[in-house]
């Protein structure tokens, strides 16, 4: 009992145990602070890829693309866990902007809207055709004429304000694009020796956003079947470069749906090999969203790691705060370590009083932390708002990053890793210390004293 | 009467750089239950050594102890902290109360050393009634709730009584108990122990003054390292 009483008074009466609350405390809430809104970039970041790519992703790595695609889409729309299958000819090309006389490389992504709304969240990264997405490649001035929809960043109108929000234009502005693409054969040769290049001219549709940087400024999208004309993918076996799948359960998909997409499309590799051009199946992956989009996702993630890293050096440090303090203290009550040995205090007394006082201190540092930081993140786009209205900063310039809010949502788990991580981190510190303590013999402990 | 501690040929030393001290060369003693026992010496002649080692609170380099039957250098630490627990009860020339703790938790300190925070709950009204009533009985009770730093010393040094005797140990030690107090109030806690001894507690005392020493049932004289009885 004793434990608790003294270690309780030791945290209250000594100033020096002042100094280790706030040591925890802002660690705490730094860490807190970098960790939720990194989490939450990553998080975003990564639905963002979900959303773009779909559940699963059979995909070729050559930009000849694969044929049969129909065959096997009525294949997988027979199985009860997939919900809808989109396929996609991409080509990489050139657009052109009469008006402006503007020009600039670009990839071409054709689709069927519906289908791959139904797929993924294009739908919803639409400005004006949003709840109907099947006439997305129907411009609203003159939906006869042949309509594409461009990532929103691909033209620059300067509609980007700098709070990175976007203008837009009541419906959308009459703009001809015209789109020229190098066709390939089958071999992956270029289709056609003297015209060597595919042209057409598209009629601005709609904006895309999607908040993917890489995906909003370089692609366009246009009808599936145009795209595949262009990009010589329409015969003498119409291809295609991707299928999209979205499972039925939506984003709690399992592996186990993805091993079933591959394991149908191995038999399917294997029924059609005797088919002309079945040799495209050797590029063909079946992936899941998360292998499809490793490439763009691993970066974060690893800049996760490493600012993971840094603040368990900022760990370190707490560690070594809290060991000084109560090397201190322990110093300043050698006396008292004597007189409670002499009254038969066991060891684990001894150290649990010191133990107790870092834990103390932990859990009042990680509690005014958390609040404080919790606080903090609440208030963060406030305080960005009120910052950039008065003097002009952003902490991220929307000019230049493709995001909103800055993340501020706590995950009670990353919470409950912080705290423990800090109430381990005291016990650490508190431990070579209090162990030095409680290995005194008594009567050391009583002599300094007398001294 | 029956012997309640027992040392046979102790010895002790000291590194003091790099030579040795011997401290005590062959300490054979008998204490029996309810005798007042004054040890005597100059400064360095080893009192203070000899009752830290009847304590338990150091262990001798050679010969044994024995608590009635009990051989204390056999004992394991575990053993030992119950000793010192439940047998013996301290009291040190400067007080060494815990300055964190008020007057009516030092003297139940020792009842809480030695329980947890559950086993605390049942036993803490019979300590409490029984640290108050130690308190009482050394004229403490209006002090209960005061820090040590708030006592004079000889309020300190019966506040260091009460907790010694709060375990009811059978061997009360007491090193230099007056020496940091005036006479007047030195005498006063003499009286306590006189007391306490005539109520049947053995007491053993460190000292160094003759005239507080002649106040004790028998004297020891400590010269050398070695023992001289009186």
């Amino acid at each position: 009992m004793i434990k608790w009483l003294l270690a309780w008074r030791y945290f209250f009466k000594r100033p020096i145990s002042i100094l280790a609350v706030v040591a925890v405390a802002l660690c705490v809430f730094i860490v807190l602070v970098v960790m939720t809104v990194m989490n939450g970039l990553l998080r975003d970041f990564k639905q963002k890829n979900h959303d773009y790519a779909g559940d699963c992703i059979i995909a070729s790595d050559s930009l000849v693309g694969f044929g049969y695609y129909e065959d096997f889409m009525d294949i997988l729309r027979e199985q009860p866990y997939i919900e809808a299958v989109s396929p996609m000819a991409k080509g990489v090309g050139l657009i052109h902007l009469k008006q402006y006389k503007w020009d600039n490389g670009i990839e071409i992504h054709g689709i069927d809207p519906l289908l791959h709304s139904q797929v993924t969240n294009f739908a919803n990264t639409l400005h004006y055709q949003k709840q109907t997405p099947g006439n997305a490649f129907s411009p609203q001035y003159a939906p006869q004429l042949d309509g594409c929809v461009t990532g929103i960043d691909v033209i620059p109108l300067g509609r980007r304000n700098s709070d990175g929000t976007y203008s837009f234009h009541d419906k959308p502005m009459q703009m001809e694009l015209v789109i020229s693409v190098f066709p390939l054969n089958m071999k992956g040769g270029l289709l056609r020796s003297l015209d060597l290049v595919s042209t057409k001219s598209f009629f601005y549709s709609d904006d895309s956003h999607s908040g993917l940087v890489r995906v909003d400024g370089a692609v366009a999208y246009i009808p599936l079947e145009q795209a595949q004309i262009l990009c010589g993918m329409d015969s003498p076996i119409k291809r295609i470069s991707s299928l999209h799948i979205k499972f039925t359960d939506g984003t709690s998909f399992s592996y186990s749906k993805v091993a079933k997409v591959k394991f149908l499309w191995d038999e399917f590799v294997v029924q059609n090999a005797d088919k002309p051009g079945s040799e495209l199946f050797a590029n063909v992956r079946v992936q899941s969203w998360q292998e499809n989009r490793r490439s763009i996702i691993a970066p974060m993630e690893k800049e996760q790691i490493m600012m993971t890293m840094l603040f368990l050096m900022l760990g370190v440090i707490t560690v070594f705060i809290v060991f000084v303090v109560l090397y201190m203290t322990i110093s300043h009550k050698s006396k008292d370590i004597g007189i409670l040995k002499s009254m038969g205090a066991p060891m684990s007394s001894i150290l649990g009083i010191f133990l107790l006082f870092a834990i103390f201190i932990a859990l009042i540092g990680s509690l005014i932390g958390s609040v404080s930081g919790w606080i903090f993140l609440y208030k963060v786009n406030d305080l960005e708002d009120w910052l950039y209205a008065h003097h002009g900063w952003q902490l991220w310039d929307r000019t230049v990053y493709a995001i909103g809010d800055i993340p501020n949502q706590v995950e009670p788990e990353v919470l409950a890793i912080i705290v423990g991580s800090a109430v381990f981190a005291c016990m650490i510190g508190a431990l070579i210390p209090g162990l030095q303590a409680a290995r005194k013999k008594p009567v050391q402990s009583l002599q300094v004293n007398q001294l | 009467m029956e012997t309640i501690i027992k040392v046979q040929n102790i010895t002790k030393s000291y590194k003091m750089g790099k030579t040795r001290l011997e401290v005590l060369r062959g300490i054979d003693l008998t204490i029996k239950k309810g005798e007042f026992v004054a040890v005597i010496g100059a400064s360095g002649s080893g009192k203070s050594t000899l009752l830290h080692i009847l304590g338990a609170l150091d262990r001798p380099d050679g010969g044994s102890v024995h608590y009635q039957n009990q051989c204390l250098d056999c004992l394991r630490w575990g053993k030992l902290n119950h000793f010192r627990n439940k047998t013996v009860g301290f009291v040190f020339q400067f007080y060494h109360l815990l300055d964190e703790l008020t007057v009516l938790e030092n003297a139940m300190a020792p009842a809480m050393a030695s329980v947890s925070a559950v086993g605390w709950l049942a036993l803490k009204p019979k300590v409490r009634e029984r640290a108050f009533g130690l308190l009482e009985r050394f004229g403490l009770k209006d002090r209960l709730k005061h820090k040590p730093y708030e006592l004079s010393g000889g309020e300190r040094q019966r506040v260091a009584i009460a907790r010694a005797l709060m375990n009811e140990p059978p061997l009360l030690l007491a090193d230099e108990p007056t020496g940091n107090l005036d006479s007047q109030t030195g005498y006063g806690i003499l009286g306590a122990f006189k007391e306490l001894n005539a109520e049947g507690q053995t007491i053993i005392m460190v000292t160094h003054d003759e005239r507080i020493a002649a106040q004790a049932g028998r004297t020891i004289q400590l010269t050398d390292g070695k023992v001289k009885e009186s």
